[in-house]
């Protein structure tokens, strides 16, 4: 019982990083209808600004101290995904305004490769790391009530809260401010959105830079724990499957689906993985997607997709 | 009525726009005084759409120009028309289907709202006080076009006729001084037909709207309406008041001749 515990805690820590990543698809898709492929490059691209800016802050200025290089460096990063948000609006979303979703897709298909690259020209191209001071220390809880207790890494136990509160910000947001109700109506219907004046190009701007932030974080994250490498662009492929689950236009499904997602791959590896031989975590989130689209399309939560005919 | 038929608001002259080889209108010059309440109306096909899209900056005509308020422009562009006052409703409904009547009409007071983006993240109290406000302009909105019940439904739930209602009021709560309406009665039942039509006139003649209305239910139209333009086939064949344009040959031949 403990050891399945264990598991299952570790498949919902895993699956929180999921959701933040799948949250950054989500948002862009609800507000765009872009399926944003370069999810992924903002990922490696802000964990890479936040790695660097963590050593060359302290440098340019001259102190030491680590809760403060962090802040800067964070706040940097920051100010580095604006800016690729407005950059991307700019020289690409403009210019494609009314376009077929296929158009748009393979634009961030590019845009994805121009980020890693990019990314790595600016930043360097080794393995660097972020220590944002989160405890490394495992805990060990429930004891009274099982034998031995259930291990938990308070790394991750941070992790989650953070993405948690970062859930909690990002619905408030969409659901509470006169600004988030321009992007709902945006993501509702373009053409009506413009024709009572709302400004497309500035939504954009902020959902795409609101997409950088939920990139940095999740990138922060991933990258205290694996260091922040290449490989960190391709987690984003785990999030596809999380977004077909968890439905594309809803963000509570983002966070859901991850969660089944991380959970499922953890306890099948160590249930299932056996009989077949192992390695299941690899695919087990893609068949599980796969199923999914042939019993519910629209995923968990997403919207039904009813056509006038 | 009280109401007093003002001088020329809006002016079309010589239009014309084509997609490729076709020619959606063909050289259209009509004009709207404020108050007023033109319609323009013409069988399936004739150009009525365009040409409100034309006004409202949606396509942008190869010729003429639009005169607004004695501006003219050589095109529109959407979101300069929502500042300058032109609201307008969609045939096909355009409605945000997944919010709430509230959350629907608040979005056409968003050129009003003046905080910006981080005084709303932390409800500072200028926000606060403004979505006050601007909930109070709604409230009249949903009080005037008798929806209260729905407040919080989503408005994709809601029975097409009151999904209609919706739309004007989006429309209506941009404050605006001309307002495009196209085909606010497609698909309607006789019953809500009258209450559209009610809220029409009561828009026109309580808020002095000028209303610019497409509409092919002949009967609405001339009841309504104190001028009407008639298109057919991207031409205009007929422009005057209802009795005039009644009894014009052309719109005899092209429009009333076919049944709807």
């Amino acid at each position: 019982m403990g050891f399945f515990l264990e598991t299952l805690f570790g498949g919902l820590m895993v699956g929180m990083l999921y959701s933040l990543i799948a949250l950054g698809f989500v948002l862009i898709y609800k507000a765009s209808g872009v399926f944003n492929f370069a999810q992924g490059a903002m990922v490696l691209f802000a964990a890479l600004a936040m790695a660097r800016f963590y050593e060359w802050i302290p440098k340019w200025l001259g102190f030491d101290n680590r809760l403060l290089a962090n802040v800067l460096a964070f706040a940097a990063a920051v100010v580095v995904m604006i800016i690729v948000a407005w950059v991307i609006e700019r020289l690409v979303l403009r210019k494609l305004v009314n376009q077929e979703h296929i158009t748009l897709l393979m634009a961030t298909l590019g845009i994805s490769y121009f980020l890693e690259g990019f990314g790595q020209m600016l930043f360097g191209s080794d393995i660097y790391k972020i220590d944002v001071g989160m405890p490394k220390d495992p805990v060990i809880v429930l004891e009274s009530a099982l034998q031995g207790g259930v291990l938990i890494n308070k790394e991750d136990l941070y992790a989650a809260a953070i993405a948690a509160v970062l859930v909690a910000l990002l619905a408030l947001f969409f659901q509470k401010t006169a600004t988030g109700r321009a992007l709902r109506a945006v993501a509702d219907d373009h053409q009506a959105a413009q024709s009572i004046g709302i400004p497309l190009g500035r939504i954009w701007i902020i959902v795409w830079s609101v997409a950088g932030v939920v990139a940095l974080v999740a990138g922060v994250i991933w990258g205290s724990k694996l260091g922040v490498q290449f490989s960190l662009s391709l987690v984003a492929l785990k999030a596809l499957p999380v977004v077909i689950l968890g439905g594309l236009t809803s963000v509570p499904g983002a966070i859901i689906g991850g969660l089944i997602i991380g959970v499922g791959e953890k306890l099948s590896e160590i249930y299932i993985g056996p009989m077949l031989g192992g390695g299941i975590e690899i695919w087990f989130a893609y068949v599980l997607a796969l199923g999914f689209l042939l019993v519910r399309p629209q995923g968990l939560f997403g919207e039904k997709i009813i056509d006038r005919v | 009525m009280a109401r007093k038929i003002g001088d020329v608001i809006l002016e079309v002259k010589n239009i014309s726009l084509a997609f490729g080889g076709v020619k959606a209108l063909t050289d259209i010059s009509f004009d709207v005084k404020e108050h007023e309440i033109r319609a323009i109306i013409g069988p399936n096909g004739a150009g009525k759409s365009s040409m409100l899209n034309c006004i409202n900056g949606v396509y942008q005509p190869q010729q003429g120009s639009i005169t607004f308020r004695g501006q003219a422009f050589r095109h529109m562009n959407s979101r300069q028309v929502a500042e300058m006052g032109l609201a307008r409703t969609f045939q096909n409904l355009a409605l945000f289907k997944g919010m709430s009547v509230i959350d629907n009409i608040m979005t056409g007071r968003n050129l009003k709202m003046r905080t910006n983006l981080f005084q709303q993240a932390i409800r500072w109290g200028a926000s606060e006080r403004e979505e006050t406000e601007q909930r109070v302009h709604v409230e009249r909105i949903i009080d005037f076009l008798e929806i209260q019940p729905y407040r919080k439904t989503p408005v994709g739930k809601m029975p097409y006729g009151l999904q209609k209602r919706v739309d004007l009021g989006r429309a209506l709560a941009m404050d605006p001084q001309v307002l495009l309406l196209d085909e606010p009665m497609a698909g309607m039942n006789v019953e809500e037909k009258q209450d559209m039509s009610r809220f029409i006139l009561d828009v026109n003649d309580e808020f002095g709207t000028t209303i610019v209305l497409i509409e092919h239910d002949m009967g609405v139209v001339m009841d309504l309406s104190d001028r009407v333009v008639v298109l057919d086939y991207g031409k205009k064949i007929g422009d005057g008041v209802p009795e005039a344009v009644r009894s014009n040959p052309d719109v005899i031949s092209a429009y009333l001749g076919t049944t709807h």
